[in-house]
């Protein structure tokens, strides 16, 4: 062989030093090398996170004093039984409906764009399916919710179109609607629930996507060969398939939906969302073990909701 | 003398329930070309990753060039692997790929620069330095992958199924050259394959796999004409195996053999008396399907046999030197 | 008919964005009227000087900053340990990972602040950056798992097989691998904790953000054209990185491993 070659004098125990040392410790350990790895990020997340969760959860147990209004620290189940009072079964009730509506929703209106963004993912369509979908996804909470305070306002654009259109009879129908009219879009259900739609939508969109790029386009070609037309193979193929994204997807938009304070406060009727009850519980209220409680209630719904998204497989989609 | 540069005394593998290697033992001597052949899961990769230290032994000991590998970690061994996928780092160009072994160890950049522009005249690929991994075709990436373990001048060169990404001619074209080189290199090569044609062209010694143990050791001629037992003679190459009452008429041990196809010929009187019962034309050759006695043999014949159509009787015979006895079945 | 329902649904992602670029520039300053009136620069110059905002801006970019760099550290920790060894307890990591941003961020809100309240620790900047570092951590973590699962297996092997010990096969092959993940993980992170504002009412105390000053405004109007010049900007600032980790994770491609 070459002269370079030959010269290379290899030592036969490779280098050394205290790196290497470090590195060849690990090496036999794997398990150490885990560890860790493990230490910082569980020691965080467990510590700040997990225990504020517990220290939460203990805090629900306790009860407010109705004479007082301080806190006595022991353990009951009264606050919990505050729950089950018409008020705040109502605050669930409505909060859950509509978790649901939006889910369902945006599962509609995502589908076709996630359709689209999913089979013309080539090229400059992939590009462009890709940013218009983590634009909205990514730009702030509060400035699209600014910006549905911006179109909904008396004076905004929505009336504005309906004048021009001269559809103002059909605002009005819509908003005659009992339980979610109301004296305009921006105080009724229908302005909240088009609130959280588009704000959760992205959420729905990115998942739903993901799930449809991989059923592969010939079992649709092979479900049309064997004589199904576009219905049938959408819901015999595409649909079955695609459902482990629309389940991950929906986690998000429910979730977010059950937690959120913001948007029922900004847009929509005085009744109160979960969101809304526990912040004023611990806020002006001061009533801790009740906010508690409360909160209790959407973790508790989430967690049956991911226990059953896991096993209809949806977090490989996410 | 020569040395013995792997050696597994008693080695297992255990992943969970299911023992990937099974009590192996092995000698693979200095400058040998070994190949280990097998179907897939039958061990020979594990018994790779054992040489270069990715895996460790549940039992058994493993020693290179008669140091034991116990707790050494594959930086600290003088063997190199050509990966199956190549493994060439995808943000390095080719001569710092090549070179990389040569930077860890702490070489001069013109140093690293030299040997890489050697290597890759060694693997027949000059002018390549500068290109991306991701540029290259995949026969290129493969002599890459070579150029680069061959340049750290490793004691044991491991190679993982290399040619299996290869399309048929470059793939005769790359074994006729890696044995070249390990010729004129002197390099102990250990080659896992699972194509027994790969493994009976190229090396000096074949260990036959399956299921975690190895059956057979031998020269390709060994393995190919006096197989162990029935799952070798069939694995390397196709062969007829003979039930025991057959072989004891014809040589009076009573033995499952084998007996490989192109050793029986057609002949026009004597031999024994079969019917045919398929014919299939495969270019340079034709296979016929016969039945002796009940049991179907396969006969490879280069010559076209106008008188062997299918329901016709014909006459074959063979040396009763090439019937060869088995032990029973599997082990 | 599903064309145009996906180009219906993608005008009503964007149209709403788009309305706020419009109303930054309307001469109208006490109602939402539609259409504007007239367009002028005048509020843009009115908001710079705004030492409020500023002040909101500064805050927000220093907690979004400090908990990008926590984030990559705990994210890009945890998905090398998930990503190169199975081990036990494995799902639970990742699920503790996501959980953060799976529940309702009131919980996680006002989770913080019983137990800051328990704990007795006051409100300062570490309590916001607390909180935005727990759930940044996940969108790390995600671009990283990605990025390490790309990442073929056998790249580290074969730099261990070349004579690197672990320490050098993480500084010459695993760094360069992830380094655009890790990047645009970060970036992500950045937006994610500049925008955030559910969690952030309830460990700031009494220090606004740019989004608490926003939720302010939106809450009890009071100065409307400097809320839409405000409203614009972080519409824009928030583009950028969304924009930078798009480009850096584009070309991914090329870490997948050759020859498949």
């Amino acid at each position: 062989m070459s002269s370079s070659l030959q010269s290379l004098n290899r030592s036969a125990t490779g280098a050394t030093g205290p790196l290497a040392a470090l590195s060849d410790a690990l090496w036999r350990r794997p398990g150490l090398f885990v560890f860790l790895l493990l230490v910082l990020p569980v020691l965080w997340l467990g510590i700040v996170y997990l225990g504020s969760l517990f220290a939460l959860l203990i805090q629900s147990f306790f009860s407010i004093d109705e004479f007082s209004g301080m806190i006595r620290h022991e353990f009951t189940w009264k606050t919990y039984r505050e729950l089950l009072n018409p008020i705040n079964l109502d605050i669930i009730g409505r909060t859950v409906l509509m978790a649901t509506a939006v889910t369902i929703a945006s599962a509609i209106v995502a589908f076709p764009i996630a359709y689209y963004a999913a089979r013309y993912a080539q090229g400059r369509w992939k590009a462009f399916f890709y940013l218009a979908i983590m634009l909205p996804l990514w730009s702030s909470y509060l400035v699209k919710v600014y910006a549905w305070k911006l179109i909904l306002a008396k004076e905004g654009i929505l009336n504005w179109l309906f004048t021009s259109l001269h559809l103002n009879g059909l605002l009005e129908m819509l908003l005659a609607i009992p339980v979610i009219g109301g004296n305009s879009l921006s105080v009724s259900y229908i302005g909240t629930f088009l609130v959280f739609l588009y704000v959760w939508l992205p959420f729905m969109v990115l998942p739903m996507q993901a799930a449809i790029e991989r059923v592969p386009q010939n079992y649709l070609e092979a479900s049309a060969d064997l004589g199904g037309n576009p219905w049938q193979t959408f819901r015999h193929v595409l649909l079955p398939l695609a459902l482990p994204g629309i389940i991950a997807g929906s986690i998000f938009t429910f979730s977010l939906t059950l937690g959120d304070y913001i948007i029922p406060q900004i847009i929509g009727s005085s009744r109160l969302f979960i969101g809304q009850a526990v912040y004023s519980h611990q806020g002006t209220a001061g009533n801790i073990p009740l906010a508690a409680a409360l909160t209790v209630v959407p973790v508790v719904i989430m967690a049956v909701y991911l226990w059953v998204a896991k096993r209809k497989g949806a977090f490989d989609a996410l | 003398m020569i040395q013995t540069a792997v050696e597994f005394a008693a080695v297992s593998r255990h992943f969970g329930d299911i023992r990937a290697v099974d009590e192996v033992d092995l000698r693979i001597a200095e400058g040998e070309f070994f190949a280990m052949l097998g179907p897939s899961g039958s061990g020979k990769t594990t018994c790779l990753r054992l040489i270069a230290g990715f895996e460790q032994p549940t039992a058994g000991q493993i020693h290179i060039f008669s140091r034991a590998m116990a707790g050494v970690p594959p930086y600290r061994r003088q063997v190199n692997t050509v990966f199956q996928d190549y493994a060439l780092f995808p943000h390095l160009s080719v001569s710092d790929n090549i070179a990389y072994g040569l930077m860890i160890r702490g070489q001069g950049r013109s140093m690293r620069r030299r040997a890489a522009e050697e290597a890759l005249e060694l693997v027949r690929l000059p002018g390549y330095a500068d290109r991306k991994p991701g540029e290259l075709s995949g026969g290129q990436r493969q002599r890459v992958a070579l150029a680069r373990a061959l340049v750290n001048q490793p004691k044991v060169l491991l190679l993982d199924e290399p040619l299996g990404a290869l399309d048929l001619k470059l793939r005769e074209q790359m074994q006729d050259e890696l044995r070249s080189l390990q010729k004129s290199l002197g390099i102990t090569f250990v080659f896992v394959t699972h194509d027994q044609g790969e493994a009976l062209s190229m090396a000096d010694r074949v260990a036959v796999f399956d299921a975690g143990k190895i059956i057979q050791v031998g020269t390709p001629q060994e393995v190919y004409h006096r197989p162990r037992n029935a799952f070798v003679a069939d694995f390397v190459g196709s062969s007829n195996v003979l039930p025991a009452h057959l072989t004891e008429s014809f040589t009076g041990q009573s033995c499952p053999a084998s007996l490989r196809p192109e050793c029986i010929r057609f002949v026009d009187t004597g031999g024994c008396l079969v019917t045919v019962a398929s014919v299939s034309f495969l270019g340079s050759a034709t296979r016929y399907t016969v039945l002796l006695d009940g049991t179907p043999l396969t006969v490879l014949s280069d010559n076209a046999q106008v008188a062997a159509q299918p329901g016709r009787e014909v006459r074959i015979d063979w040396d009763n030197e090439r019937l060869h006895c088995m032990s029973e079945g599997h082990e | 008919m599903l064309k145009l329902a996906a180009g219906a649904g993608l005008l009503f992602m964007h149209l709403p964005i788009l309305l706020i670029f419009v109303y930054a520039f309307t001469t109208e300053d006490k109602t939402y009227q539609w259409p504007p009136p007239g367009f002028t620069l005048k509020w843009l110059a009115v908001t710079w000087n705004r030492a409020d905002v500023w002040e909101a801006m500064r805050l927000s970019v220093k907690v979004a900053s400090v908990s990008t760099v926590i984030a990559l550290v705990l994210g890009t920790l945890c998905a090398a340990a998930v990503s190169r060894t199975r081990f036990f307890g494995r799902e639970a990591i990742s699920l503790l990972v996501i959980l953060p941003i799976a529940l309702p961020g009131i919980i996680t809100g006002i989770a913080l602040r019983s137990a800051f309240n328990l704990a007795d620790i006051p409100f300062s900047f570490w309590t916001i950056v607390l909180g935005h570092a727990t759930f940044c951590v996940v969108v790390v973590y995600n671009n990283a798992v990605a990025r390490f699962r790309r990442t073929s297996g056998s790249l580290i092997e074969a730099s261990m097989d070349l004579g690197a010990n672990g320490v050098q096969t993480f500084r010459y092959i695993v760094l360069p691998n992830i380094a655009t993940a890790l990047l645009a993980g970060g970036m992500l992170a950045f937006a994610l904790s500049f925008d955030e504002v559910i969690v952030t009412t309830f460990t700031a105390g009494q220090q606004a953000t740019l989004p608490i000053w926003m939720l302010e405004e939106l809450v009890r109007p009071r100065q409307r054209p400097v809320t839409n010049v405000v409203a614009m900007v972080v519409v824009l600032i928030t583009f950028v990185p969304i924009l930078a980790a798009y480009y850096l994770t584009r070309g991914g491609g090329n870490t997948r491993p050759p020859g498949n």
